[in-house]
């Protein structure tokens, strides 16, 4: 992957950034040892890394602010950090730049259950806010699958979904509010608990915007009413057409499952090997989910269950408790880790129309053959959101790239189905480069307008989202 | 001079070649909120048709000039809908327009089932525009999930056409509930009424409105779905909410619905002479504000959506329309933006609330955006409204 060259202006400063940034730290910390600094040289996006000018870990906005300050008038790129988990190289951090942490900043500082809502800094890891409301009967509805470490200021930048987004949407439609540090270090507050500010909905925009415009230190969360209980249903298919025409039959028919996720063979084998999760053996399995009173569960499962066998499933699988419930889970949620187990490989997140998913993983299945290279599917069916994994070996020379280059065709082939690049992951270092199939010139240029009103220096998480040709002029400037 | 493209491509070429203000225009049934007469009006009505509708994927796609009424229509048939609940406020502003698609993404306008399903712009997955010089710009698409890039989506929703002219706008649609019932609460002070509404709304049960009519003594919670779980869990929110409370169900799913849509094109105000003001604050401090503007002794006629979210009120047909007051009221309520949506010419021309953001960041962030996507200034925006620092 090509990257910049590092700034050797801003490489020959070393000792003076790292200086004048300790003094402005009074509780938090930097780090500019390379013996330290290698733990922040990639995130979960593995393939790359490269280590860092400087690592600085804030412990209040004040701090993240007197940084970004520094940081500006010294002209030194910032790559903004939660807490690392980024599949796309969101955080990934150039030779020239300070990462700028806020995993230190984990506080709850408000619970309002009277107007549902959530006040939190930014480093308040995902799961530990729905374990913060849940006495008081809430939960916050985004749940990516890394929910147990990735950070809700992470969320917030990557616009982060989850299984049931079917239903609660993903984070920008679930976030009231935040508090944001622009590059220069002004600290602004960004939406609020009335619905309608008057402006621009800026708030909006920043959601989602990858750390380009700035560094949300605090966030305000919408909460939910927790469901009285939810109850998964398991079906098997004989092909993973008859699994893809039954979701979007599902989907038509009236009934709003909170998750509809799909596996196919490789999955469901490696992943029940892995957790015992005793899944059937058939060429595609869906697991559906509905929440409610038992009765409304019943009810909707039935009609599920009536949608289904109109599809033939080879096994019908339904929870009667708890324990089964969670052992339909079992596997699934396990399903990345026990793909790690049959070698290395690249997880997808190109996002097709639901009617296109049989014809387009037809299409993937050929794609294998072309590649030589093994792909399993496991993937969020009801919002067309594919996680296609493509199994490589990382000691066999040229196999990541012959992987690199089958996963670009995926994605190519998910925009020319009428869909896109990224459903949850992001953009990132990772797709960056292919932003130009999915937009043109002016498609480009409009979303990094954006970007120059907020960071006019483009010196916030650099290289990251928009194709380097394209970000070229406006890069150079700094 | 009006314009009325016939094409995405003659906005463009009109755009490119324009210097002169403009108002965009879809369906006008927002009129009476104009204020003066630009030279040029851009009317988006011939660029009308629904682009695309694949059921199976829950998606829609409309070019901007389409009638709200047309894909409604469309999508009953198919047995969805547009899950914000999409206002029409012709009624209220004595217009005889036709809300559009394209209108009501600039407005983000969003109807009472917002405290459930979100707003217009959560239901927004993509847009086609054309900004001030021409530029035509796609962004977002047409799946349900997609965070590939910057969403200008959300930025182009409800910014009331300043920052380009939605010609195509693409939404998720929903299964429509088969049925819908109604409790209806009587006598509740406007207290009261807000923490049974936030009880409501903080309950399993899936309250999907919540609004308070004070001059009906009635508070308003909706429950929609099958025919069966509509029938147990308005039971069960009834005992949630105590068993000594005054109240009764009503589940005839066609005076449900007339009901909510008479509180989203707020009807209640359309035979009552006055300015009427739309107020958007913390649930909570709803009553507050409410409060403040009896204690300032005006004549008010005030009926609570989204829980207390919203507040549309109706300050009488005096001389002026008491943006003091509004001012005040919204100050002690900790903070929350006011529009004037409806006064006569007169009220309009003597009152001076446009919109100015709190915060002088956001100011220039905000007239930052405008420049880089209107660079001429060539856009007119016709709202009256102003903020007050939230304390959120």
């Amino acid at each position: 992957m090509q990257m910049p060259v590092p700034n050797p202006s801003v490489l020959a400063r070393k000792d003076a950034i790292v200086a004048n940034i300790r003094a402005a730290l009074t509780f938090g910390s930097i780090i500019s040892d390379a013996k330290e600094t290698r733990a922040y040289e990639c995130d979960a996006y593995t393939a790359y890394s490269c280590a860092p000018l400087a690592v600085a870990l804030a412990t209040s906005t004040a701090e993240v602010a007197a940084v970004l300050k520094i940081c500006h008038e010294m002209h030194v790129p910032v790559v903004p950090r939660g807490s690392g988990t980024s599949l796309s190289g969101g955080a990934l951090p150039t030779a020239d730049c300070v990462v700028l942490g806020t995993s230190r900043m984990s506080e709850i500082l408000e619970i309002d259950t009277a107007n549902r809502c959530i006040r939190v800094q930014a480093g308040r890891t995902n799961l530990s806010v729905s374990t913060a409301i849940e006495p008081f009967g809430f939960f916050y509805a985004p749940d990516p699958s890394s929910q147990l470490a990735c950070a809700i200021g992470g969320n917030v930048a990557m616009n982060s979904g989850g299984a049931h987004c079917l239903k609660y949407g993903v984070t920008t439609n679930n976030l009231l509010a935040v508090t944001l540090v622009t590059m220069t270090g002004e600290i602004v507050e960004i939406g609020g608990l009335n619905a309608e500010s008057g402006g621009l909905d800026l708030l909006g925009i920043i959601c989602g915007s990858e750390g380009q415009l700035g560094i949300v230190t605090e966030a305000t969360l919408r909460i939910l009413p927790k469901p009285e209980g939810a109850r998964p249903i398991l079906l098997g298919f004989a092909t993973s057409e008859a699994a893809g025409e039954c979701v979007a039959a599902i989907i038509r028919s009236g009934v709003l499952p909170v998750a509809i996720e799909f596996m196919d063979r490789m999955v469901i084998r490696a992943t029940d090997e892995f957790s015992g999760a005793g899944y059937p053996d058939v060429e595609a399995m869906l697991i559906v989910e509905v929440e409610g009173s038992n009765e409304e569960i019943d009810f909707q499962l039935g009609k599920i269950l009536a949608i289904a066998k109109a599809h033939h499933p080879e096994t019908i699988l339904q929870s009667r408790s708890p324990e089964e419930s969670a052992k339909i889970w079992l596997g699934r949620k396990a399903a990345f880790g026990a793909m790690g187990r049959l070698g290395d490989y690249i997880c997808l997140d190109g996002v097709i129309p639901v009617s296109e998913l049989a014809s387009v993983l037809r299409q993937i299945h050929d794609l294998t053959i072309k590649y030589d290279l093994k792909v399993g599917n496991v993937f969020h069916a009801g919002d067309g959101n594919l996680h296609p994994l493509i199994l490589f070996d990382a000691n066999k020379a040229g196999d990541l790239e012959r992987a690199e280059q089958l996963g670009e065709e995926i994605l190519r082939l998910c925009v020319a189905a009428g869909g896109c690049l990224t459903g949850e992951h992001g953009v990132g270092v990772e797709k960056r480069d292919l932003m130009h199939v999915q937009f043109n010139a002016q498609d480009l240029e409009a979303q990094m307008a954006v970007k120059d009103v907020f960071d006019p220096l483009w010196l916030l998480n650099p290289t990251k989202v928009f194709p380097l040709d394209a970000s070229q002029t406006r890069r150079s400037v700094a | 001079m009006i314009f009325q493209p016939k094409s995405e491509g003659d906005v463009s070429e009109m755009l490119a070649k324009n210097r002169e203000k403009l108002r965009v225009i879809g369906g006008a049934s927002k009129v009476q909120t104009w204020r003066a007469e630009p030279t040029h009006t851009l009317q988006l009505n011939a660029l009308s048709g629904v682009t695309l509708y694949e059921p199976g994927a829950l998606t829609l796609v409309a070019k901007a000039g389409t009638k709200i009424s047309e894909i409604t229509e469309l999508l009953a048939g198919e047995g969805q809908y547009l899950p914000f609940e999409p206002p029409n406020f012709a009624g209220l502003l004595g217009s005889s327009g036709s809300p559009t698609i394209g209108g009501t993404a600039s407005a983000n306008a969003s109807g009472p089932r917002r405290v459930q399903s979100g707003a217009c712009r959560d239901s927004m997955i993509g847009i086609r525009f054309v900004d001030g010089i021409g530029t035509v710009v796609k962004n977002g698409g047409r799946v349900m999930k997609n965070v590939t890039g910057l969403d200008l989506v959300k930025l182009l929703a409800g910014s009331f056409g300043t920052l380009g002219v939605l010609t195509e706008v693409a939404f998720k649609v929903l299964p429509r509930p088969e049925t819908s019932a109604n409790l209806i609460l009587h006598g509740c002070s406007d207290d009261r009424a807000i923490q049974v509404m936030a009880k409501a709304l903080g309950s399993p049960f899936g309250v999907s409105g919540a609004a308070h009519l004070p001059s009906r003594q009635q508070t308003v919670l909706r429950v929609e779905g099958f025919a069966e779980s509509v029938t147990s869990r308005i039971v069960k929110l009834q005992a949630v909410l105590g068993p000594t409370i005054d109240c009764e169900i009503d589940d005839d799913p066609n005076r449900v619905a007339r009901l909510w849509r008479d509180i989203a094109d707020v009807a209640l105000f359309v035979d009552i002479p006055g300015s009427v003001w739309r107020v958007s604050l913390k649930p909570s401090a709803a009553p507050v504000f409410v409060q403040s503007m009896r204690q300032s002794a005006i004549e008010l006629d005030v009926v609570y959506d989204w829980g207390g979210g919203l507040v549309w009120m109706n300050v009488g047909a005096a001389n002026n329309a008491a943006t003091h007051s509004v001012k005040m009221a919204l100050a002690k309520a900790g903070g929350g933006n006011a529009t004037l949506v409806r006064a006569s010419s007169d009220i309009r021309a003597s009152t001076q609330p446009v919109f100015q953001p709190v915060d002088g960041v956001v100011a220039n962030i905000e007239a930052g955006l405008r420049l880089k996507f209107d660079p001429h200034g060539v856009f007119i925006s016709d709202r009256q409204c102003f903020s007050s620092q939230s304390n959120g």
